[in-house]
């Protein structure tokens, strides 16, 4: 073990060279759906269980369902209203379970990634082989039933190994969603390729700010209002990134989706906001800021 | 190190669901279900009475609103207590004026103790909804089937010759279910039950023998949840219960109807601070037209009744094994 993750290097956030994103925007702004399949009755992980409930859990599995059931088309129409093309994260396995899902995310172009293969399969304990064997089952699985190669990956129920970034920029992948250490794309030091992280967020994530904080509707639209405002305005100085990740079992729900579309409609309504992809942000980043960004880096004294 | 090669493979990962309870539907794409009187909104209002004994085993787990310091815990237990002697009378004054009528879960347990509060209930001509025996008899995974099946026997017999009533739907203590939990709950003539919170709509459920209709009782519309576990203030619980209204009532103008379960508890709502969020609430709401004031069994038997080629729950296919 480590007691540090050397994933990327310390770079204090001013004085870095500015981020312009296309257009002349300045906020990236991007939704990252979840959509998540999680088993009734999964194998055990040695490193943690799937559900505090002896199995069957049906408060936590039924909760799940309702995301897919009732959910997710809600948040996808109301995404529809604002234009805003969703960046799944996916658990590839519910490309077999429900398709139909898979098929109207692909008519509106939306972009998917990687959340693993099933939200109640976690990567603790994994070898080399079985982890390799995650991500190419992910490459495949979305490769067939969407056409898209997929340059994202969200570690399923955010669970890692030491291995996983250097897998990931091995076989191409582009850019992750778990690293929570800074507000604009910076480089991962990866063995191999150009691999970088793209803000997600843990503070705006629904399910951290319902299931954890255990927020209410109407008080998480003036928190994603005033992190809106403040990154808005740094934006000006340089770019930075928005990104609202949701979990349509939670979000869904109609006491908290009524509130909710006061956020996305009060956040494109700025002149200066890009509405992005985590591919997109990621692949304008790699091409025009990902070598500045290490030169002034490297050329810090004392970081 | 390696993981079992079990952890790698995907036995259900398949069409559907990973099991064969229930087919897997979204609700955007079902044909739209007419409420009487053209309602949009079919308004389910639960009230739990519970039993929880100062006893507490807390065995496999502890339930939602159980004991907590070492006993006897007469804080908790008497904070509940109050619930049904005081909290549950306020409550009724504001069903009364506003010409409600509820469903009542209540413990079996609570029946025989307070028979007096179950003949107030029955006599508004309310419904009564089996909700196991008391606050300390989980159903659970790994639970005996012999047990299990003592409880909801004890529950519905006790229930039925304390209230008259056929008793055809149940809700589990803390929704926590076993295995079988609905073939038991099935095999003694229960028609519908409200454990799963995955629909805002009945859907069917199958058995070993019958199938069931799962109803959308709420945990997330609780009173228990946001104003306890959440704290959220009693005005954000009026605004939360007035939004879901708001959506669904939009939702339903093109949809076709929906249900509004909101689940109470006369321990928590039923204080004197918080009563008033729950009479704001109910009177914006039952002010609004496309109103429908409904029971469990008249959303199932409203909503079978327009399922072509379904089965009814008694009846009906026995379910594959699962």
């Amino acid at each position: 073990m480590r007691s540090d993750p050397g994933l990327y290097d310390y770079w204090p956030y001013r004085d870095r060279p500015k981020i312009v994103w296309p257009g002349g925007k300045r906020l990236a702004f991007w939704v990252a759906p979840n959509i998540e399949f999680y088993e009734l009755d999964p194998p055990l992980n040695p490193s943690r269980k799937a559900w505090a409930r002896p199995v069957p859990d049906v408060l936590g599995y039924s909760y799940r369902d309702y995301g897919n059931r009732v959910g997710h088309w809600r948040v996808m129409e109301l995404m529809d209203r604002y234009k805003i093309r969703g960046s799944i994260s996916l658990s590839v396995a519910l490309i077999d379970h429900h398709p139909e899902i898979i098929r109207a995310c692909v008519d509106r172009h939306w972009e998917f990634f990687s959340h693993g293969i099933y939200n109640t399969r976690y990567c603790y304990g994994m070898d080399e082989a079985q982890e390799r064997s995650i991500i190419e089952d992910s490459i495949a699985s979305v490769r067939k039933a969407t056409g898209q190669t997929i340059a994202g990956w969200l570690a399923p129920a955010l669970t890692h190994t030491e291995r996983t970034m250097d897998l990931l920029a091995e076989y191409g992948l582009k850019y992750t969603c778990d690293l929570f250490h800074d507000d604009q794309p910076t480089p991962v030091h990866t063995k191999t390729g150009r691999f970088v992280s793209v803000p997600y967020s843990l503070e705006m994530n629904d399910a951290i700010v319902f299931n954890v904080q255990n927020i209410s509707p109407r008080r998480y639209v003036e928190i994603l209002k005033a992190n809106f405002d403040r990154l808005y305005k740094e934006g000006e100085e340089s770019g930075t990134v928005m990104c609202i990740p949701l979990h349509a079992y939670l979000i869904g729900q109609p006491y908290r989706l009524e509130p909710f579309e006061e956020a996305l409609s009060y956040i494109t309504g700025h002149e200066g906001v890009w509405l992005s992809t985590g591919r997109e942000i990621a692949e304008h980043y790699i091409a025009n800021h990902f070598d500045v960004a290490l030169a002034d880096i490297a050329g810090r004294e004392g970081r | 190190m390696a993981l079992d090669p079990e952890y790698l493979s995907y036995p259900r990962r398949r069409y559907g669901m990973d099991h064969d309870r229930y087919a897997w539907s979204m609700l955007h794409d079902r044909a739209p279900v007419r409420w009487p009187n053209g309602a949009g909104v079919a308004l389910w209002i639960n009230v739990a009475l519970e039993f929880f004994p100062l006893d507490q085993k807390g065995q496999p787990f502890k339930l939602p609103g159980g004991m907590v310091t070492p006993y006897p815990d007469l804080r908790h237990y008497t904070l509940r207590d109050y619930g049904n002697r005081v909290g549950v009378y306020r409550m009724l004054k504001v069903f009364d004026r506003l010409g409600l009528r509820v469903s009542w879960a209540v413990n079996s347990r609570l029946a025989e103790r307070y028979p007096s509060l179950l003949r107030v209930v029955v006599d508004r001509g309310d419904e009564v909804i089996a909700y196991g025996v008391d606050m300390d008899k989980p159903h659970y995974g790994g639970q005996s089937e012999e047990a299990e099946r003592g409880l909801v026997q004890e529950s519905l017999t006790v229930l039925r010759q304390a209230t008259g009533q056929s008793v055809r739907g149940w809700i589990s203590p803390g929704k926590s279910q076993s295995m079988i939990t609905p073939d038991l709950i099935a095999a003694e003539g229960v028609a519908w039950f409200g454990d799963w919170i995955n629909d805002d709509m009945p859907y069917l459920f199958r058995t070993r023998t019958t199938s069931l209709v799962a109803l959308p009782h709420s945990s997330d519309l609780s009173d228990r949840q946001i104003l306890i576990d959440f704290r959220h203030s009693e005005r954000d619980f009026a605004d939360q219960v007035i939004d879901q209204f708001t959506f669904l009532a939009r939702e339903a103008r093109t949809q076709g109807g929906r249900v509004m379960a909101l689940s109470l508890h006369p321990w928590v709502i039923g204080q004197p601070h918080r009563i008033g969020a729950l009479e704001r609430a109910l009177e914006h709401i039952t002010a609004q037209p496309g109103v429908w004031i409904a029971t469990g069994a008249e959303l199932m038997d409203t909503w079978l009744a327009q399922q072509d080629g379904q089965k009814a729950p008694v009846g009906g296919a026995p379910a594959r094994d699962t």
